[in-house]
């Protein structure tokens, strides 16, 4: 009994030590940015090693330091399983030093992490996921969703679908937040339109036999088959569809599709889909000055979410130096003040809730003719103004915003 | 026309569906019947060895540019005598045993080797070619049914109807189920039980790399590709009747249709209907559906 | 041996006390995580090791009883200490199911029957509405313990979980040297002949199923109260195969050994967390070796090592 007393008088010495360590003003003087991203996973392709090459590129065009501290990048993989991440995002939190968690591709994994940096009072900053709670009941004011949510894909693709006359619809959703939250988004906005919904097939994440799902889509006589995945899900939804020869009489309409999904489909699987974009490599000048030096680092073109992880982490950066500390809140006024002009977007701002404001952009599939050059696989069709693309505050379930 | 308020097309496409499915469990399950009635050993290694199967049939198309068709003599073969190996070095070590310690043994090279593909090939997964001949659909009536299915049922009825003949009719087949019955017996008779265990063990996973190779084109080729396969598939061979060859593959066909069946009224319960059915046949009728009862 | 707990013992308390006000040396949050599988893993050899029953379902029990917690501390908003004996009485409720189901049968049956029931829960909950299916089961608020102790405090909260599976063990080495842990050892080694001494077997078997379950059902709520989440991964049949992994790398055949296996494991996943993929292989490898050479576990494999170099002495203490 005698030991355990001593070593509890040893151990509350300690925690005094430990106590006066952590207490220094700039936290623990460096600004660490965690990447959280699928790194081996169905969304490698669309975050993994291209999300953490955008961070570290972010954090070298600022300098590499800020306020005269190193800024460190740190990656992890959440193996798209959101117990998992939650569970890293709170040691990075807790023990790691992380002052901002970035990418965040898998909406459930989105999910989890953003109730444990509210939890935490640290930020975030979402970039591969869609789903709307980020910027609804889950929004804190360290919870920045960036690049593209449901409602903009929604009010992208499936606006457009539904004006070409697409009236009836069967969705194929993957069976997590993000496929639900995506259906349901585009669901409204074909019964706003008169359309009807027939139904939904739900497949788990990673399912590569679409042909069952294919087949109920078929039964369903629906003239749409929404396809409410992404990634590798959704390429493999559109193969099978083709191989049971289901776009015979009917369209397909590609939720959100990627730069990535488009070149492993090949343009002569893909030509003519619709897709709703923030972004694209071949925009102007500046989105191919940052694509090329990207290309060069990373052997492929930059997408959306990729371009948004490098645009919010200088932003995040810059509102850093503008304080003149990481204080949470501090920062995340600071951000809630500035704005964002730069190659992912011009005049982009912070809305309370945490949703940032940008214009979005409708694309078609070219066609093999048409495409002059590797990965030249979009034209433009339309843009989206952002008050158009994104929930009008009206409708937030945020409690930050006032009614 | 309708069938229970179903679209008869939607009906009829989903059980042919299952049959592919179905055809797929047959051959698995013919392998992992075959390796518990001589071995005793629940090889739970078994979807493991039916993910190398295709990620071999894979590496040997991208790396030495052999075609589909070599490829599904060789990764087999491969397969079976990687199965080989492990049986000498390590299953061997375990024969006698509480059956506990082979399906535990087994478990540590289900990790090994997916954690080793992962390591080596990434999680994501690699698309693999249908092959040129097998390209295209028919038109069956009630739906587009892509040639390769039609191939898989085929030729899945012709491995398992050939290896119920090697079992059944053939010398080696005799031996087989004589030391299945009384290995003491048998080796007394002068046959080296020992060499037939390990054939065995290395034919059974060759079937389970055959059938990788099969699903490779359907599937895309990934490490986890066996993972959840091997319960279903333990499940159908206890169903079946652990040790009843021909009762194992007939019953993977039969599940694979009840799993097409349910994709039609429930779909979300598909994968989870074989367990239903396994605990109702375990407590009715414990010796699964073809098996005897044990002393 | 009994050397080694006398001394031992007070160290490792006093060590397990003090780590909350360290949090350089050690995660708190990580020591809790070990903590919920050293009883999950002590209370799953109930079975395995002290009656000789192969489960292969135990992830129902520890999965249902997280989501049956969380479920009343996020939508029933009631106070941590009755949500966790929700979870607990839930789960030990399955498990007295499971058992009268399971115990109909012998060894692999017996195993394939429980993994069959397993899934029909893995099943419920991915459908049930509450469970957020793939996105897991979250926030989950930690609540307070009877309504004064604030466990959103990780310190407070560290100490419920030292306390819970302290009391945990405790009832197992209970329950392992009482007269009924005897009886199911007597009906490990010769069923017929224990009953044919008069005892009712399978009331035992289901007896011991209950509290199996039940233990474990407590190892899967303090696990969702610490990470405010249950998952689909705790229901999972890779969990009820983590545990016997865990259990049969520290030794079956003692009461505290699977306490080892599953701090291996635990500290295999978190230390090497960033070799990705070549844990699982080290972990395979591990067991590999374990199964083949090294069948007694690591407790086991050290207390024959010690009995066979000093048997007086062992034989003096014992």
């Amino acid at each position: 009994m005698k030991t355990s007393l001593r070593l509890t008088m040893t151990a509350a010495s300690l925690l005094a030590l430990g106590a006066t360590a952590a207490n220094a003003q700039i936290s623990n003087d460096v600004v660490r940015i965690g990447v959280l991203a699928d790194m081996s996973g169905i969304y490698n392709d669309l975050s993994g090693k291209g999300a953490v090459e955008a961070v570290k590129m972010a954090a070298e065009d600022v300098g590499g330091t800020v306020l005269g501290k190193k800024i460190d990048v740190i990656f992890a993989d959440h193996l798209n399983k959101p117990d998992v991440g939650a569970a890293k995002a709170r040691e990075w939190f807790d023990t790691g030093a992380v002052d901002m968690i970035n990418d965040l591709a898998n909406s459930g994994v989105a999910r989890a992490v953003a109730a444990v940096a509210k939890e935490k009072k640290r930020h975030i900053i979402v970039n591969g996921a869609s789903n709307m709670g980020i910027t609804n009941e889950l929004c804190s004011p360290y919870a920045i969703h960036y690049a593209y949510d449901a409602y903009s894909l929604a009010h992208g693709t499936g606006k457009a679908v539904v004006a070409a006359g697409g009236k009836s619809w069967f969705f194929l959703t993957v069976d997590f937040a993000f496929g639900h939250g995506l259906e349901q988004q585009v669901s409204d906005v074909v019964r706003g339109a008169q359309g009807r919904v027939l139904g939904a097939a739900r497949h788990p994440l990673g399912t590569t036999d679409f042909s069952s799902y294919v087949l109920q889509a078929q039964a369903s006589k629906a003239e749409i088959i929404g396809i409410a995945s992404t990634g590798a899900d959704a390429v493999n939804a559109i193969k099978a569809a083709a191989e049971f020869g289901a776009t015979k009489n009917q369209k397909l309409a590609a939720l959100l599709l990627w730069i990535e999904d488009v070149h492993s489909l090949g343009l002569q699987t893909a030509q003519g889909l619709m897709l709703t974009n923030a972004w694209y490599w071949d925009q102007n000048d500046e989105t191919r000055k940052f694509a090329k030096r990207f290309y060069d680092r990373v052997g492929k073109m930059p997408n959306m979410a990729q371009a948004a992880d490098y645009s919010s982490t200088v932003f995040y950066l810059n509102a850093v130096k503008e304080a003149g500390t990481d204080d949470p809140d501090k920062v995340s006024a600071k951000m809630r003040e500035m704005t964002v002009s730069d190659m992912f977007t011009k005049n982009g701002k912070v809305r309370v809730d945490g949703r940032f404001m940008h214009d979005m952009y409708l694309w078609q599939v070219k066609t093999p003719a048409e495409s002059k050059a590797p990965w030249d696989y979009l034209k433009p069709v339309s843009t989206i103004p952002a008050e158009q693309a994104f929930q009008p505050l009206s409708e937030s379930k945020c409690d930050l915003v006032k009614k | 026309m309708e069938i229970f308020g179903i679209p008869h097309q939607a009906f009829l496409g989903q059980i042919m569906l299952g049959l592919v499915n179905g055809a797929f469990y047959a051959v698995l399950s013919l392998g992992l019947a075959i390796i518990f009635g001589l071995l005793r050993v629940v090889n739970f290694a078994h979807g493991a060895f039916f993910m190398v199967g295709a990620f071999i049939a894979f590496l040997l198309g991208r790396n030495l540019g052999l075609g589909y068709w070599p490829a599904m003599i060789a990764a087999p073969m491969i397969v079976g005598f990687a199965g080989i190996i492990f049986e000498r070095f390590a299953i061997r070590r375990i024969y006698g045993l509480d059956p506990l310690y082979g399906l535990l043994l087994t478990f540590g090279l289900v990790l090994v080797m997916e954690g080793g593909f992962r390591v080596a090939m990434g999680s994501s997964g690699h698309p693999f070619p249908t092959p040129q001949l097998l390209r295209g659909a028919w038109d069956i009536g009630f739906m587009m049914l892509p040639v390769y299915r039609g191939f898989v049922i085929l030729i899945a009825v012709v491995v398992c109807a050939g290896t119920w003949i090697l079992i059944e009719k053939t010398r080696m087949g005799a031996y087989l189920r004589a030391a299945t019955e009384r290995p003491d017996l048998t080796q007394s008779f002068g046959i080296n039980v020992p060499l037939l265990l390990t054939l065995t063990y290395g034919v059974g996973v060759g079937l389970a790399g055959f059938a990788g190779v099969l699903a490779a084109p359907i599937q895309h080729v990934n490490p986890s590709m066996g993972s959840d396969l091997v319960i279903i598939v333990f499940a159908i061979v206890v169903i079946g009747g652990l040790g009843s060859v021909l009762g194992s593959a007939l019953t993977g066909l039969g599940l694979g249709v009840i799993e097409g069946l349910t994709k039609v009224y429930y779909s979300e319960a598909s994968t989870t209907v074989v367990f239903l059915v396994m605990a109702l046949v375990l407590l009715l009728r414990p010796a699964g559906l073809f098996g005897r009862e044990e002393a | 041996m009994a050397l080694v707990y006398r001394i031992g013992l007070p160290l490792l308390i006093a060590a397990l006390i003090a780590v909350p006000f360290v949090p350089q040396l050690i995660y708190p949050i990580f020591l809790m995580k070990v903590m919920c599988f050293v009883l999950f893993a002590c209370a799953f050899n109930l079975l395995l090791g002290h009656a000789g029953i192969v489960s292969f379902g135990h992830a129902a029990f520890f999965g249902s009883s997280a989501y049956i917690t969380g479920y009343a501390l996020r939508d029933l908003g009631l106070t941590t200490e009755v949500a966790i004996l929700a979870g607990v009485l839930f789960s030990a409720t399955l498990g007295a199911l499971f058992g009268a189901l399971a115990i109909r049968r012998q060894g692999i049956y017996l195993a394939m029957i429980t993994l069959a029931l397993a899934q029909l829960v893995y099943f419920s909950f991915l459908q049930a509405p509450f469970t957020g299916a793939e996105d897991g089961m979250q926030p989950i608020p930690r609540g307070k313990l009877f309504g004064l102790i604030d466990l959103n405090d990780d310190t407070n909260l560290y100490f419920l979980v030292l306390v819970c599976t302290g009391g945990g063990l405790w009832l197992i080495n209970r329950i392992v040297h009482s007269p009924f842990g005897q009886i199911l050892r007597a009906i490990r080694e010769h069923e017929p002949r224990t009953r044919s001494l008069g005892y009712a077997v399978e009331r035992y078997k289901v007896t011991a199923f209950a509290l199996s379950a039940g233990l474990s059902g407590l190892a899967g709520s303090l696990k969702c109260v610490v990470f405010r989440l249950a998952s689909l991964t705790d229901v999972h049949w890779h969990m009820s195969g983590d545990v016997i992994l865990m259990t049969v790398l520290g030794g079956m055949n003692s009461v505290f050994g699977p306490a080892i296996g599953a701090i291996i494991i635990s500290a295999l996943r978190h230390y090497f967390d960033a070799l990705g993929a070549w844990v699982t292989i080290m972990v395979g490898l591990v067991f590999i070796f374990c199964v083949l050479v090294f069948r007694r576990g690591v407790l086991g494999e050290l207390s024959h090592y010690l009995a066979v170099r000093h048997p007086a002495k062992e034989q003096k203490n014992a």
